[in-house]
């Protein structure tokens, strides 16, 4: 039956609960910490990993990639694509094709880390949407440079 | 009992728009309540702070299919909500918003919404079992398991309640007050009617019947579209008339000064909506033997005790 | 106050008992567990999980991989403490290899390790607390990790999966924008983990619920080969940073939590210190951290000698033991990874053995469970 005890536990754990619930009432009075996507956006971070993009050169505004496959043999899930040949009257190579399989990407950046040129960066794109898978499993990174061919 | 047919047919629409609107109100609060103690906004997009995203919500549900699974028991799987949600419309009758509103004086008020009440855990064990489903099963043998141990000490509270205002009608109860709510007499015992109400209402930290984590959803667990709106309905509508009784048997109903009597009864009862949601998204859920032995051991010896001392009290 | 659970043998089970599938799709499983219960009414005769459901062969994986490609591969196990993984990976190719690493890079290692840890811990927290049926504390761990993936989104450019340590160092340096934000959140931190004690901790409830529930008895413990919280919840003070230190964890003085009743509340304590002597030794860590280089120098392609390799590294749910032989070539010949939640998750059959289902699902919440760890 009820003992001293037995009443002072009860008591106890009542006063437990109450504590709780004034942690639930101050978070009522906190401003919320969601940001309400799309009216607010978060602050990108500097190393943000988009899709890799490939960066012209300051000059002659090609791409800078020499098309050594570099990026493409150390990718783990192979879906990087890299073809190229020299263009009339140059000595080095340059990429003439240049294809990301993003379904296949898992952003782990070992590609930009192991060109010799510095030709891949991460873009900072982050709401990427498309009908269809083909816009994203051969995505052309060649695509908005200057061709040298 | 001169109730002519139009009567009936006005206080059947206005009951009808009190549980609709009432569940309209009582999920968005549910949200946002939930949302602001969880650091969200909760809804926000549909009208000015989410306010119709419940209705968005009711519409999207009873366009949905019907989908009853291939072996339930079909006509009791249909039955269920109904069960479930129909009592309500009765058990609404009695209960008075004020002096003037409401649509119908009994005598014998407080007993016709305490066994109406009941009806809720047959609807709820009908679904578990007319689901044929092992979740659900287990929801509903939940529901059951529990009722003695939260009926004994409610009853006997309201009965506590009874002996004091002497008299079964709301009404009474309430105008027995004028000279002090029951709370101020009996602190102890709005605490307990509290719990009791909690548990009644199927509301965490009691959800047993529900339990999302042990049960993925209970006894609703096959039910989508119309069926599970009409629970719901039927929860948030016992959780009102759950808080109507709490707050007419203890808090003195409609009374209070300057604003007019339905406005008081309405702020009580949102209070103690919202303290069932407080407790709702504060605490874990019991164990359903310690749910067990806090209504035996706990609740009901607090209960008796207190019927025996305020009987004593009262004799003297 | 708890009355002695029946037990029962697989022989008593017939007809009148059912067989409840938990899982693979259970909010209480977390992830892609399966169940199967064999119940009477609400207790559970016998417990059979089964596994597999998210096998992706990351062993053999690993054998068709150069060293580096594998490296983004070991953070998809256990994606809430990936930078364990990492780390694990790291040091076990640069112990084979023979590499040496710079102070600031073991200590950078260090800093994002055990935020890495604090966050799987409060994402435990939470999801423990969700399976005891409470809703608040998950977001409520959430709002505090999420300034921790900010912070590790700052530095590894990802917020879950982080792949950020390199053979030989850190591809990139630490900037005073990040230290200074450690600092900042570690001082916040401590103040508002006093709310996570007074709305859970102190709770009656939560008491109950936890308390004398799936008592792991030491014997068992070490039977079973558990690790980790669960381990130390038993009354075992091991832990791999101090038994086999790495990546310099012997410079940093911290203490290892230890609880003797074996109960879900014993390794909840323990997992609640954890997070105050994880946030010890990054305190430790930014006051010392040095000035220099971040990258030794490292071949391009990695071709480790012949030879085997083991290296157990201590990840929040307990010791990760990675195994490689290597033949000499651009590949390892074969890899073993040993889990800690595999290992954790084999006493559980023994644990719910007679308990309610409420209370199997408060243990299985208790081990800390990452499916795809178990599964790999």
């Amino acid at each position: 039956m009820m003992d001293c005890c037995h009443i002072r536990e009860v008591v106890q754990g009542f006063f437990s609960l109450l504590v709780g619930m004034r942690v639930t009432m101050g978070n009522m009075f906190v401003k919320p910490h969601t940001v309400q996507w799309p009216r607010e956006t978060a602050p990108l971070p500097p190393g943000f990993r988009g899709h890799i993009m490939m960066l012209p050169d300051e000059i002659t505004r090609y791409p800078k990639c020499i098309a050594c496959t570099a990026c493409a043999r150390n990718c783990p899930s192979q879906c990087i694509t890299v073809t190229g040949r020299k263009p009339a009257g140059a000595k080095k190579k340059l990429a003439d094709c240049f294809v990301l399989d993003f379904t296949k990407c898992s952003l782990c950046g070992i590609c930009v880390e192991s060109c010799p040129v510095g030709a891949l960066d991460f873009s900072r794109d982050y709401a990427l949407a498309a009908y269809s898978k083909d816009d994203f499993n051969r995505m052309n990174l060649l695509e908005d440079l200057v061709s040298p061919f | 009992m001169n109730v002519s047919f139009v009567a009936i047919i006005c206080y059947l629409l206005g009951i009808s728009a009190v549980v609709g609107l009432n569940a309209v109100i009582l999920v968005w609060l549910e949200r946002k309540v939930a949302g602001h103690m969880q650091f969200r906004y909760g809804p926000m997009e549909v009208g000015p702070h989410g306010l119709l995203q419940t209705l968005a919500d009711g519409i999207k549900l009873v366009s949905k299919q019907l989908v009853i699974p291939d072996k339930a028991d079909k006509p009791l799987f249909l039955l269920a909500p109904v069960v479930s949600l129909v009592p309500i419309f009765a058990a609404m009758m009695p209960l008075p918003l004020s002096e003037s509103v409401q649509a119908w004086e009994l005598n014998i008020g407080l007993l016709f919404i305490i066994a109406l009440g009941l009806l809720n855990t047959l609807g709820i064990l009908l679904a578990g079992w007319g689901s044929n489903n092992k979740y659900a099963l287990l929801g509903g043998s939940r529901a059951v398991a529990q009722i003695l141990a939260y009926k004994i000490p409610l009853l006997i509270s309201v009965m506590t309640i009874i002996m004091m205002s002497g008299s079964y009608s709301l009404r009474d109860i309430v105008l027995a007050q004028n000279h002090g709510w029951y709370v101020l007499y009996q602190p102890l015992l709005f605490i307990v009617y509290i719990t009791a109400i909690t548990l009644e209402t199927n509301r965490s930290p009691f959800d047993f019947s529900e339990a999302e984590s042990e049960l993925v959803a209970g006894f609703h667990t096959e039910y989508s579209g119309m069926g599970f709106s009409l629970f719901f309905l039927a929860e948030y509508s016992y959780m009102f008339i759950a808080a109507a009784l709490a707050s007419i048997l203890f808090l003195g109903g409609w009374q209070g000064p300057w604003l007019p009597g339905p406005v008081w009864s309405l702020i009580k009862i949102y209070g103690i909506i919202f303290l069932l949601m407080w407790f709702r998204w504060t605490f874990p859920r019991l164990r359903i033997d310690q749910m067990l032995s806090l209504g035996w051991k706990i609740l009901l010896p607090i209960t008796l005790v207190n019927f025996l001392v305020t009987a004593g009290v009262l004799a003297l | 106050m708890k009355e002695q659970a029946p037990t029962y043998t697989l022989e008593q089970i017939d007809e009148e008992n059912f067989a409840l599938n938990l899982g693979p799709q259970h909010p209480g499983t977390h992830g892609v567990l399966r169940v199967i219960l064999h119940m009477d009414g609400e207790y559970i005769l016998y417990a059979d999980p089964i596994l597999g459901y998210g096998h992706r062969m990351q062993e053999k994986v690993a054998e068709n991989m150069t060293y580096l490609q594998v490296l983004p591969y070991v953070c998809r196990m256990d994606y809430l403490g990936a930078l364990s993984y990492n780390l694990a990976w790291v040091c076990a190719v640069e112990k084979l290899c023979e590499f040496e690493v710079p102070d600031r890079a073991s200590v950078v290692r260090v800093i994002a390790t055990e935020l890495n840890r604090i966050s799987s811990h409060l994402l435990w927290w939470g999801a423990y607390l969700l399976d005891l049926g409470a809703f608040t504390p998950f977001l409520q761990a959430f709002t505090d990790r999420e300034l921790i993936l900010d912070l590790l989104e700052y530095i590894t450019g990802s917020r879950l999966t982080y792949c950020y340590f390199r053979f030989g160092g850190l591809p990139s340096d630490v900037d005073d924008v990040f230290l200074t934000g450690v600092r900042d959140f570690i001082e916040g931190f401590r103040g508002r983990l006093k709310n996570y004690h007074d709305l859970v901790t102190g709770n009656v409830i939560f008491y109950h619920r936890s308390a004398d529930v799936g008592v792991i008895l030491p014997f068992d413990a070490a039977g079973y080969g558990l690790s980790g919280p669960v381990l130390r919840g038993s009354g075992f003070a091991y832990d791999v940073r101090r038994h086999e230190p790495y990546s310099g964890y012997d410079r940093f003085d911290f203490e290892i939590p230890v609880e003797e009743t074996g109960d879900c509340m014993a390794r909840y304590n323990v997992r609640m210190a954890e997070i105050e002597q994880s946030m010890n030794i990054i305190e430790q860590a930014l006051n010392t951290i040095p000035d220099g280089p971040i990258r030794s120098k490292v071949p391009k392609i990695i071709k480790p000698p012949e030879g085997e390799v083991t290296m157990a590294v201590e990840t929040p749910r307990g010791e990760l033991v990675i195994y490689i032989v290597s033949d000499g070539t651009k590949k390892p010949y074969r890899v073993k990874y040993r889990v800690p939640s595999f290992s954790n998750l084999s006493i559980f059959a023994k644990l719910a053995r007679g308990q309610l289902l409420a209370d199997a699902l408060a243990v299985l919440g208790s081990f800390d469970l990452v499916i795809p760890e178990v599964d790999r």
